[in-house]
């Protein structure tokens, strides 16, 4: 190999290498002694995001197809590391109270988050199915360890076994269905995959079962129906901070590689898997909405909720077309600001004893803390999609992109789903404006939780107002294949 | 100062209003505020008025500017004869509401008034927006306010009332969203109203479109099927809520199938005429029926407008003149003269905290000015002569007519119950033995009461005895949608 062109590739990859040494020294300090602990970590994990950010942002005017084509930086990658570096420092910013509390500040908490980061940014910059193989291992094998953090808590425990067992499972289940396709089309890279099944005879049992598999293991990833099992138990027993990133970046990862290897590679199979995954999004969109209504544990509720929101961003991925890609990704991005302010809020209502988490312990909150109380109000509802909140104008695009492409009824079934949706979430603003407060509020707050809870409302309320930026960010981010020919670099 | 951003600020000032009172304490000032806010916004209502040109029917005082340019959304407002009547009568029964709450808001004041005055904005930028985006956004995010308004500060079943409310409205309001995005992709991916206006859509989207915006006009209205929602929300909606219901929520069904329906669906609205007619003709007498056999005052005006704004459907559903202008008039009229009943009835409540019909008699002989207001607006409901109820009907009647003889009996019909229950309310509340009330639990109307009903009244008298300004002003707006409807036809 070129020696010019290993260094275009290491410097394409610098984000992620940065993460990883970073994680690396990270751990490394983390051995010393040291007075304030907490937020040495905090700032140290920052820093080293935000270095990554800003040459992932560098990296911007250039996309390129490096390390022989298995691995692109293109806008679409970018913006979905943005999403998830957005992610990780908000978890990060969430967590220094919480583990205070909880009594787990450790060095290793936030090796973990950094190696995770760096896991799904591998992914959504895969071009080739081993290398999105193994940034869903490191992103996966780093979950494992943080949502069974809480150590002494038995929710804790039970949830990190459940999540690794079935973890375990869908990723054989989606290795399996890679290998299959493997076979079938004799490549693992994107590109040439589409151009093997483009030209390829009439589709046989073994595409359709390679499909399948894939589908599966995805729809863990993003906890669509029927491989959504483990979401609520996982979302319960993991610390809050761990929930919230899981239900964000996690899923974001999951849906970039969606949409990439589906419809860079799939699309001449389009008419085989566009049934299932209607299928699954309504499924889930129903399950998701239907079950969270009965949930009386806020971190089951937004469990299911994200379930829910998972279906709808399928249909999105349905739409396939250019504003359907975008809408997802706009979509992602607004979910993260929405739901990490609502598991900020979370983190604040949090307080020790038996009503731990349970939606009964908001009531009355708009009484005694009228700010907070409003805050929690902007982001239910943007959950829920009324306007003027960004939660509404994500939910639009992905209705426009899905009408565009002749999907009335799909649509039509969505909507009314959505509207069920609405129910458990204006139930919670019911609870904090209409009752009287039953027992006295005890946050547990912190200058960094505020910053979170000042950025996602900020992010909740500003892309509901102004979302032209964004949008034409999501609409520019493309597929590399659609904007340069991947095979002008020769490995 | 010729592009003086008049309407703009005509929609934003009331909220406005809201950042000095975030830094208000004493609930007096803040009641104040409010007051002048929501006045000096009326003010600028009749400023815009008396410019307007009545003799025009395009769009005037129109403003545009890009919002999300790459979806082609922009914020487009700009008021014709028919939308400019709703203005102002928003802006009217905006200072009403707050000194209808005067008193009878006791706890978090300040929150309040706080989301009635994001209501007036929200209510008057739904009737000038010119963007179907925009519509839509400020007609959904009227859900927030008017959900807490009645959870909040509603009576013992709020919360069931409110959330019933909310989710009947959300529900129809989805699949309108829906609508509106099949017309934005068919008709050239626009969402400029006056642009989707002048598109043929073709007869199978019109019809699929027309009835997903039914379903959210519909529930607005509210029209038969769905109108369980309403007697719920205004039996438990503070005085101030009951009369945003009635006087400017129940007009944006209607202002719906005005601005959107009949002129951008003029094929679909033939097609199913016959079936809005019988619905409509059903929510009259059922309406009727069910107002007769109620015992409490909320919920007997809350049926009589079911089968009142049952007129103004039938009315948009006729096709001709005097039909449609009677329907415009006729939500007008429903406006004034509901939401001054719903006032009358929430002073009464403030006083003796009891809607029950029988726990009143002889007011008549206690409060006799209350009495006369009260007699006005009841007969001004079952459209006695002279007032303004007896104009829309009227004109509504004669266009039923025309359109089949069984619906304009049926109509006649729903007049004639309406004078039985108005009237025999009338009878047990004002006349009749004295019902004795504790001493000082019951008095006559003091000045800050007197205003409102006054201001009420004399626009009972004005529409009813002179009507002509009031169709004179939407009678181009009017022509040019019948000629887009027989284009359609």
């Amino acid at each position: 190999m070129d020696k010019q062109l290993i260094i275009q590739s290491i410097i394409a990859s610098s984000p992620e290498i940065i993460m990883i040494v970073g994680a690396c020294l990270l751990l490394l300090g983390s051995v010393f002694p040291m007075h304030r602990l907490g937020s040495w970590l905090t700032v140290t994990s920052l820093v080293i995001i935000l270095v990554a950010a800003f040459i992932a942002l560098l990296l911007i005017d250039s996309p390129q197809s490096v390390y022989g084509d298995s691995f692109v930086v293109d806008p679409f990658a970018l913006f979905f590391k943005a999403v998830i570096l957005l992610a990780a420092s908000l978890t990060i910013l969430m967590s220094g109270q919480y583990l205070e509390s909880e009594n787990i500040v450790e060095g290793e908490y936030y090796v973990l988050i950094l190696l995770a980061t760096a896991g799904m940014m591998i992914m959504v910059s895969g071009q080739d199915l081993l290398v999105i193989y193994m940034g869903l291992e490191l992103q996966a094998l780093s979950f494992y360890v943080l949502v069974g953090y809480r150590r002494r808590v038995l929710q804790s425990n039970e949830a990190a076994l459940k999540y690794v067992i079935l973890g375990a499972v869908s990723s054989g289940i989606f290795l399996y269905g890679l290998s299959l396709i493997y076979g079938l089309t004799g490549t693992t890279q994107l590109g040439q995959m589409a151009t093997v099944l483009s030209t390829s005879t009439t589709p046989d049992l073994m595409i359709v079962l390679a499909i399948i598999f894939m589908v599966v293991g995805l729809a863990f990833k993003v906890g669509a129906v029927p491989m959504h099992m483990w979401v609520p138990d996982v979302y319960e027993g993991a610390p809050t901070p761990i929930t919230a990133f899981l239900s964000v970046g996690s899923k974001a990862a999951a849906f970039a590689i969606l949409l990439r290897i589906f419809l860079e590679a799939m699309t001449p199979l389009a008419e085989i898997w566009t049934d299932i995954v209607i299928l699954i999004a309504v499924a889930t969109m129903a399950l998701g909405s239907f079950v969270a209504l009965v949930q009386t544990n806020i971190k089951r509720m937004l469990a299911y909720s994200s379930i829910a929101h998972a279906g709808f961003a399928l249909l999105g991925f349905i739409a396939g077309s250019e504003s359907g890609i975008a809408s997802v990704m706009l979509y992602l991005l607004i979910y993260t600001f929405m739901n990490f302010g609502l598991f900020a809020v979370v983190i604040l209502m949090q307080k020790e004893g038996a009503g731990r988490d349970q939606i009964d312990s908001y009531t009355g909150l708009a009484t005694v803390h009228p700010r907070w109380a409003l805050l929690t109000l902007i982001f239910l509802f943007s959950l829920a999609g009324i306007p003027p909140t960004a939660g509404f104008f994500a939910k639009f695009y992905i209705l426009l992109a899905l009408i565009e492409q002749g999907y009335v009824i799909l649509a039509v079934i969505a909507v009314l789903l959505s509207a069920v949706a609405a129910y458990f979430y204006i139930r919670i603003v019911m609870l904090m404006y209409m009752k009287e407060p039953l027992h006295p509020f005890s946050l547990s707050r912190s200058s960094s939780l505020n910053l979170v809870l000042v950025i996602t409302g900020i992010g909740t309320v500003g892309i509901g107002l102004a979302p032209d930026w964004f949008l034409e960010q999501a609409q520019r981010a493309l597929f590399l294949g659609q904007t340069i020919n991947s095979s002008t670099i020769i490995p | 100062m010729m592009n003086f951003p008049s309407l703009s600020l005509l929609i934003f000032l009331p909220a406005f209003g809201v950042i000095p009172l975030l830094f208000l304490k004493n609930a007096s000032v803040i009641r104040w505020m409010a007051l002048l806010f929501t006045f000096a916004d009326f003010l600028l209502a009749i400023a815009v008025l008396m410019r307007f040109d009545a003799t025009s029917a395009s769009m005037q005082f129109v403003e545009h500017v890009d919002w999300v340019p790459s979806l082609g959304i922009s914020y487009a407002v700009g008021v014709d004869g028919i939308s400019i009547l709703f203005t102002f009568l928003t802006a009217l029964l905006g200072w009403i509401c707050i000194l209808a709450s005067w008193n009878s808001i006791v706890v978090k004041i300040k929150e309040f008034m706080i989301c009635i005055l994001v209501m007036q904005s929200l209510m008057i930028g739904v009737f000038c927006a010119l963007d179907l985006f925009l519509f839509y956004v400020l007609w959904e995010a009227m859900l927030i306010p008017m959900y807490l308004i009645i959870g909040v500060w509603g009576g013992p079943r709020r919360v069931y009332a409110a959330v019933k409310f909310f989710l009947y409205t959300l529900a129809g309001s989805l699949l309108f969203l829906v609508g509106i995005i099949v017309l934005y992709q068919e008709g050239g991916q626009t969402f400029d109203i006056l642009s989707l206006m002048a598109v043929d859509f073709s007869l199978s989207v019109q019809n699929w479109v027309f009835l997903l915006f039914l379903v959210a006009f519909a529930v607005k209205v509210p029209m038969f099927p769905v109108h369980t929602w309403l007697p719920d929300a205004h039996v438990e909606a503070p005085t101030a809520g009951s009369i945003i219901l009635a006087g400017v929520l129940l007009k944006m069904g209607a202002y719906g199938f005005l601005r959107f329906s009949l002129p951008m669906l003029p094929d679909a609205s033939h097609y199913f005429a016959p079936l809005m007619i019988g619905l409509s003709t059903v929510a009259i007498v059922y309406g009727g029926f069910l107002a007769l056999a109620q015992s409490d005052l909320k919920k007997l005006i809350a049926y009589s407008s079911v089968s009142h704004m049952g007129f103004v459907t039938l009315g948009l559903f006729t096709f001709n003149e005097n039909a449609l202008s009677g329907a415009v008039l006729q939500m007008f009229n429903h406006g004034i003269s509901t939401g001054a009943l719903f006032l009358a009835i929430g002073l009464l409540y403030e006083r003796t905290h009891t809607r029950q019909i029988s726990d009143y008699g002889g007011l008549m002989k206690i409060v006799p000015l209350y009495t006369i207001y009260f007699g006005l607006f009841s007969f001004a409901s079952m459209a006695v002569p002279g007032t303004n109820g007896f104009i829309g009907e009227l004109l509504i009647l004669s266009g039923a007519f025309g359109a089949n003889v069984w619906v304009g009996v049926a109509a006649v019909i729903g007049a004639m119950l309406a004078a039985v229950y108005m009237l025999s309310l009338f009878k047990s509340v004002a006349l009749g033995p004295i019902v004795t009330f504790e001493e000082g639990t019951i008095w006559d109307i003091g000045q800050r009461e007197g205003v409102c009903l006054l201001a009420l009244a004399v626009f009972i008298f004005w529409i009813g005895l002179y009507p002509k300004p009031f169709l004179g002003i939407m009678a181009p707006a009017l022509g040019q949608l019948l000629g887009q409807l027989g284009q359609g036809g």
